[in-house]
Order: C-alpha cells, then sequence, then structure tokens
C-alpha cells in the first residue's frame, strides 16, 4: 500500500476540518447556553443565580406579546410557503424553456443585495409616500399628500412577507437549479412528456421527488430565518408589537439590564418555535409525500396545474420587478436634490448627498471591506483545506456534517448571538474587529462551502493523477492545477461569501458590541427615520461592495483564460 | 535524455473491492522496451491495476504486492516520487495553460535557465510535429494533436515507465493507428518498460508483445 508521508502542510490539512467546525459550532454553542441559563434566571454577572421561570412570566406579561407571537408565526410560516410555492411554480413553468438556462445569472443581482438594503428599497417603493402611490396619483387616487395608512410596517406584516420573499424565493430557485442539474430532469421529463403528462405535471410527478431531498436543508433555513429575521424586520415589519426577534433585541439591548432576563426568555422561545415549525414541516412532508405517490399513482394528466405553475411564474415577476424597482429607487433617492410628493421622479437632482455623506460614508464602507475580506479569506482558507483533505483522504462528509453545516442557518441569531457576546465580554474581546470577523465567519463559512463543494468534488480526479505522475508534490497539484482550473467557482464562492458579510446586521451589533459600524448597521438604524436621501446612499453603498465583488468573480477568470476555450474563454 | 533501462517488476499484486478478489495474485517482469498488454472486459479491475502500480490507487480498494523498478521498489513511495508516467483515454491536458506550458510542467526543476527549458519543450513540440505550437491553446487543437502533446507531457517527464490506460479509446480508427504507432516508438526509442490495459485486441496486436488476460471478477 502506498504510506503517505507525514508531512507538516499534510497535518494542518487533516486539522482543517475540525477547526472549521470548531470555528463555527463554538460559538453557537457557547451562545445558546448563554441564552438558555439566563432565561432560566441564571446569570451570576447580573444577580441571577436562582433558576426559575421569572423571565417567561415578565415576557407573557409583556402587553404586546400575544399579538407579538402572532404576527411571528403567520408571517415566518406564510413566508416559506409562499416562497416554496412560487419557487417551485416557476421552476415547474421554465422548464425547458429557452430562458431556464439564463435563469440563476439573472438571479445574482438580487441574491448579492443584502436583505436590508432591498427593504430599504421596498420601503421607498411601498411607503404612502412612496414610488408606487407617486406613480398613480394624483391623476388616479386624487392624492396631494401622502395617504394615512401603514402599507409599511402594517400589523398583519404583509409588508415584512413581501420584503422577504423578494429574497428567499431567488434563493430557493437557485438551490432548485443547482440540485436539478444532479438529476437527469431533461431526460426524464421528455419520457413523462412522451407518456402524455403536461411540461408542469411532468415536472411536479418525476423532477421534484427526486430534487426536493436536496433542498430540504435550504427550505429549514428559509424557515428558521423568515421566524427569526431582524433587520427586514426592522425596517418593513410591524413596530407596535415587533416580532418576537425584534422584541428580543431591543430588550438585549436596552440600558436597564434587568430587561436580559425577559430578553432571553424570547429568544429561547423563538427557538422553540423555529424548532418546532421546521419539526412541522417535516411532517407536511410525509403528509405530502404520501398524497403525492397516490396522485401519481392515479395516473391524472388534465392541465388545471398548468395555470398554477403560469401563476406561480406570474408572482414570480411580479417580485423581480418589485426587487429592480426596490433597487432603481434607491438610486434616484441618493441623487435627489429635491423630491416632493406626488411627483414620480425628483424634481432637481445632486452629488450633494454623496459629497457630503462622503465622510461619513468611509468609515463604514472602510469596515465593511475590511471585515469581509478577512472574513472570507479565513473561511476560503478551512474550505479549501477541508476540500483538499477531502480528495485527499478520498474520505467524503456524509449528511450528517451537512447539517452540522447548515446549524448558524437553522438557529435563530437572536438565539445565541447574543449569548456569545456575553462571553465575548467575559474574554474582553467584544467590539473587537477579531470578534466581528470571527462572528461573520459563522455564517460565511456554510456559505462558501455550500458553493464551493460541488464544483471542488466534480473536478476530474485524474487531473490530479496526472499531475502526480509528471513528479508534481500534492502542494504543486492544488496550487498550479487544481486552483487555477477551478479559479472561477473559487471566485464566485468567495463572492457569495463576501455578499454575506457584508449583509450581516445582528452578528456585527452584537459581537461589534455597538462599537463596529459597517455600511449595513448604519443603513438599518438610518432606515428607522433619517432622510431618505440619506438612507438612499447608504443603501446603494450597502448593496454595490457585494454587487462589485459578484462582476469581479465573473470578470477575473474571464480575462485571465479569455484564451483558454477550455474554461470558458473564446480560445 | 537519460534512459532508464530498468525492468518495471510487479510481485504478487493482488487487489480486492469489499472482499471481491479483482485481481488475482500477478506478477510481472516487463523489460526495457517491451510492452506487455492486459486485457480483460470493462470493470475487471484493470485501471485500478495500473492506479495501483501509479500509486494512485482508492483507499476503497485492498491492494497488496510489490512495485519496482529495476532494484528501487517504489511500493511505499507516493506517485510524484515513482517516475511512472501514465496516459489515460482523455489527454487531460491542464485546459489553463498554454500547450507549452503545458509541456514545462512536466519539466524537472533543475533543469533550470529558462532558455533551456523553452528549448526542450520546443523539441518535443518538434517530436511531435507540432513545431510552432507552444503558445496555443490546448482546447484549439485536434484530438490526435492533443493526445501527442499528452505523450510527450509524460516523456518530458522523463519516467522510468509508462503505462497506458486505454489511450487509443477515444480516437477515431485511423488516428488511432497513427497514434499507437506514434506511442509505441517513441517508448522504444526510450527503452521504457511499458504496460498497456486495454479491451481492444488490435491494441494488444500493435504492443506486439505478451498479452495477459483478466478475467470477470
Amino acid at each position: 500500500m502506498t504510506a503517505r508521508a507525514g508531512r507538516g502542510a499534510g497535518g494542518l490539512l487533516r486539522a482543517a476540518p475540525a477547526l472549521t467546525v470548531g470555528a463555527f459550532l463554538l460559538p453557537i454553542a457557547a451562545g445558546l447556553a448563554g441564552t438558555l441559563l439566563p432565561a432560566f434566571g441564571y446569570l451570576p454577572a447580573i444577580g441571577g443565580d436562582a433558576l426559575g421561570l421569572d423571565g417567561f412570566r415578565r415576557l407573557v406579561a409583556y402587553p404586546g406579546f400575544a399579538s407579538s407571537v402572532a404576527v411571528t408565526l403567520t408571517t415566518g410560516i406564510a413566508t416559506p410557503l409562499l416562497a416554496v410555492a412560487i419557487a417551485l411554480a416557476l421552476c415547474a413553468y421554465a422548464h425547458g424553456r429557452p430562458w431556464q438556462q439564463r435563469l440563476s445569472a439573472r438571479l445574482a443581482p438580487v441574491l448579492a443585495t443584502p436583505h436590508s438594503a432591498l427593504a430599504i428599497g421596498l420601503a421607498f417603493l411601498l411607503a404612502p409616500s412612496g414610488w408606487i402611490a407617486r406613480l398613480g396619483s394624483p391623476w388616479l387616487t386624487g392624492w396631494t399628500l401622502p395617504p394615512d395608512v401603514a402599507t409599511v410596517g402594517d400589523p398583519a406584516g404583509i409588508a415584512l412577507v413581501l420584503g422577504l420573499l423578494v429574497k428567499e424565493v431567488p434563493y430557493l430557485v437557485l438551490m432548485i437549479v443547482g440540485a436539478l442539474n444532479q438529476v437527469p430532469a431533461r431526460e426524464h421529463v421528455v419520457v413523462a412528456r412522451a407518456l402524455g403528462y403536461s411540461r408542469t405535471q411532468a415536472w411536479l410527478k418525476v423532477v421534484l421527488p427526486q430534487v426536493y431531498p436536496q433542498i430540504r436543508l435550504p427550505v429549514y433555513a428559509v424557515i428558521a430565518f423568515s421566524l427569526s429575521v431582524v433587520d427586514v424586520a426592522l425596517i418593513l415589519g410591524p413596530t407596535n408589537p415587533p416580532t418576537l426577534a425584534v422584541l428580543a433585541v431591543r430588550w438585549f439591548t436596552d440600558a436597564d439590564i434587568d430587561f436580559y432576563f425577559q430578553a432571553a426568555a424570547a429568544a429561547t422561545l423563538l427557538l422553540a418555535i423555529v424548532i418546532a415549525a421546521i419539526a412541522g414541516w417535516y411532517g407536511l412532508e410525509l403528509v405530502v409525500i404520501g398524497a403525492g405517490r397516490r396522485w401519481i399513482a392515479q395516473g391524472a394528466r388534465d392541465g388545471a396545474l398548468a395555470a398554477g405553475a403560469r401563476a406561480g411564474a406570474a408572482g414570480f415577476c411580479a417580485l423581480s420587478a418589485a426587487a429592480a424597482a426596490a433597487l432603481a429607487g434607491m438610486v434616484l433617492w441618493s441623487f435627489a436634490a429635491q423630491w416632493r410628493f406626488p411627483a414620480a421622479l425628483p424634481q432637481a437632482w445632486s452629488l450633494a448627498n454623496w459629497m457630503r455623506r462622503l465622510d461619513g460614508l468611509a468609515g463604514p464602507a472602510l469596515t465593511t471591506l475590511a471585515v469581509g475580506v478577512l472574513a472570507t479569506a479565513i473561511a476560503l482558507a478551512l474550505v479549501i483545506g477541508c476540500l483538499e483533505n477531502e480528495s485527499r483522504s478520498r474520505h467524503r462528509a456524509g449528511p450528517r456534517a451537512l447539517w452540522l453545516l447548515y446549524l448558524p442557518l437553522l438557529v435563530p441569531q437572536v438565539a445565541f448571538l447574543f449569548g456569545a457576546q456575553v462571553l465575548l465580554v467575559r474574554l474582553g474581546f467584544d467590539g473587537a474587529l477579531a470578534a466581528v470577523v470571527w462572528a461573520h465567519l459563522v455564517f460565511v463559512l456554510p456559505y462558501l462551502f455550500l458553493s464551493l463543494a460541488d464544483p471542488w468534488r466534480s473536478f476530474d480526479p485524474r487531473y490530479a493523477r496526472s499531475a502526480a505522475s509528471l513528479g508534481a508534490s500534492p502542494a504543486r497539484v492544488l496550487f498550479a492545477v487544481k486552483l487555477p482550473i477551478l479559479l472561477k467557482p473559487v471566485l464566485i464562492a468567495c463572492a457569495v461569501a463576501f455578499a454575506v458579510s457584508v449583509g450581516q446586521y445582528l452578528a456585527t451589533l452584537f459581537a461589534g458590541n455597538g462599537r463596529v459600524a459597517t455600511l449595513t448597521t448604519e443603513a438599518v438604524t438610518l432606515a428607522a427615520g433619517a432622510d431618505r436621501r440619506v438612507i438612499g446612499a447608504y443603501a446603494v453603498a450597502q448593496a454595490a461592495f457585494p454587487l462589485l465583488a459578484y462582476v469581479a468573480a465573473v470578470a477575473i477568470p474571464a480575462l485571465l483564460y479569455a484564451h483558454r476555450r477550455g474554461l470558458g474563454g473564446r480560445g | 535524455m537519460t534512459s532508464a533501462a530498468a525492468p518495471l517488476r510487479l510481485s504478487a499484486v493482488r487487489i480486492e473491492l469489499a472482499g471481491r478478489e479483482l485481481v488475482a495474485p500477478l506478477t510481472l517482469d516487463i523489460a526495457p522496451g517491451e510492452c506487455v498488454t492486459v486485457m480483460g472486459p470493462s470493470g475487471c479491475g484493470k485501471s485500478t491495476l495500473l492506479a495501483f502500480v501509479a500509486g494512485t490507487i482508492e483507499p476503497a480498494f485492498r491492494a497488496t504486492g510489490r512495485v519496482a523498478l529495476g532494484a528501487r521498489d517504489v511500493s511505499d513511495l507516493p506517485p510524484e516520487a515513482r517516475r511512472i508516467g501514465i496516459l489515460f483515454q482523455d489527454d487531460l491536458l491542464f485546459p489553463h495553460l498554454s500547450v507549452g506550458d503545458n509541456l514545462a510542467f512536466a519539466l524537472a526543476p533543475r533543469v533550470r535557465e529558462r532558455r533551456k527549458r523553452r528549448a526542450q519543450v520546443a523539441q518535443a513540440l518538434v517530436e511531435a510535429d507540432l513545431a510552432g505550437f507552444a503558445d496555443r491553446d490546448p482546447a484549439t487543437l485536434s484530438g490526435g494533436q492533443r493526445a501527442r502533446v499528452a505523450l510527450m507531457r509524460t516523456l518530458l517527464s522523463e519516467p522510468q515507465a509508462l503505462l497506458l490506460d486505454e489511450p487509443f479509446n477515444k480516437l477515431d480508427a485511423q488516428l488511432r493507428q497513427d497514434f499507437r504507432r506514434f506511442v509505441f516508438a517513441h517508448a522504444a526509442e526510450r527503452a521504457l518498460p511499458v504496460l498497456l490495459v486495454t479491451h481492444d485486441a488490435a491494441d494488444a496486436q500493435a504492443a506486439g508483445g505478451r498479452v495477459v488476460a483478466l478475467a470477470r471478477p
């Protein structure tokens, strides 16, 4: 047998999986403990040394408790249901149409834009004085002043659901498109259509059952995110009472530390709700699978479903239009000198918003860049270490590792970030840039891993074997053969990771202890009441960073390999 | 170019997968300049045998036995230290490198001087009837040209033995004959022991050496 000589670099490589898992499991575990214990009254540092349910009692006694839980549940359950329905309908409708191939490329701008930036743009669009009202006024509505209705921050949370759908539907579509590449979807639909099934019927009955297992975890992540989101809920969600997650953050950050116990109780309740919702969804899956089997066995070929798929696709188009208008609206606001209601466009343009804000923007922009680049670089080193270790030992991580990887996306952020902050304070490490980088790493790592794993694993191992037989050491194979060939997926994964870092609100707020300001924390804070022209400038800057990263990730390999047809160039 | 002139020795090589014997103990002595063909249907473990000799066998297989080049036992060496070249069914030219850089990749680093390295690459291209192709994108070459570059790349690494994993399989009939002749001529010129695996009897005939049959397990 081949005995591989134990080298220093090899040892480091073998440690990569443990380091990676530790890098994000440790803060989550410590953070959960730091939330669960105070929820039950235990936090000696501020006088809590007796276990009890006092925190929960105070939580329940809060006057808005019932409506807060209700709006959390309705928005948090409506969003994944609608998102999954629209995403599936779109994919069923798109199957085999000429524009299907371009779908995922078209999604990139929306996927790259941070949640909070899109939410700000949507608020500009939907508000009583927003773009939609302006376009219809006064000729249609007769309004010369903004109407007095709550279209943003409505008590039912409709704006919040819309704000979440705009991001979550494209995310799910991307996941489905990725999963479709792993099954012979095209061939199977051809076979089913030859047997008399319509496109939609064929897709739902033949392709979906093969694809669903691979999008299950992303769907669970959407459920957890919708129930526990903070930044979007701050911008678009109801205010009094707000959702449970916002309530927890409000109490966690209250100057009176006495609120800490009920904040921890709210976060714990949210954790329980998320676990119950995911379990409930799993139960729903079982029911649907059972019913689906009978439905498929009946062999019905009627076309009623096509209308549903069309409706879903139309819904997707509406969401895309809303996203585009949201992005355009914030750009307009950032360059507006004067834009009175009900004018459809600014009456006067100016660069003043940008010039005047340059000083204020520069600091947060630099911090955003530094944190994003550092977190991405560390995550990239760890992920490449894991994947390279995997391909050298030829031992592939199983499905349990995938669950582990999704953990940061499944556990509500409020449920562990504040606990982690308490730990950081105790270590005297809070508010440091390094702490923020680490907190970002927790969310950056899984996304970077997930987007790089597939291309890495489908890399033809014979390239590496050829190179080794030509005398190249494993390190040379990695740096001179593998990484250059995989340059494009590596850079795309980095752009995804960077975008995730730029969008982090709560992680920055808590790990930075409010002292580290990024474009996202500034934009969310300003969204609560500042001048729209100022908010617009921050939101545009916030959206521009990840977008530029994507452009670079596509442009760099295209330039470097312009003369390499085997890598997408023109040869 | 140094000629190795040492035989490739396989002694009692036995490979099993999940308790099933793929290759029964095989002892084989391949003299310099000789080509031995291992024949068998697909799935019989031919490629696995080559992977074992090259040092790239998957850990799922249980393999025992020794591989030596003359007196040098390479069984415990990593693939990059064995100096055993291998050609696959696909040419596997690195798509990010030019034709010339693919060849330079194989040159030993001890040839330091840029001019010398270039000259060796140019010489290899002349031998492959591809003079002046150094700056070309490998993806723009024809299948036969790419196959010849792949062989020259392997030879530039100065291997002491050559393994052929059905490298003629994907070429069409005329090209296949030409490329076979090209490969065997170069191997003979360098007195390399060659181990060819194939399921095509014509390959074995062209190789002109001993034939070992592997049975379906």
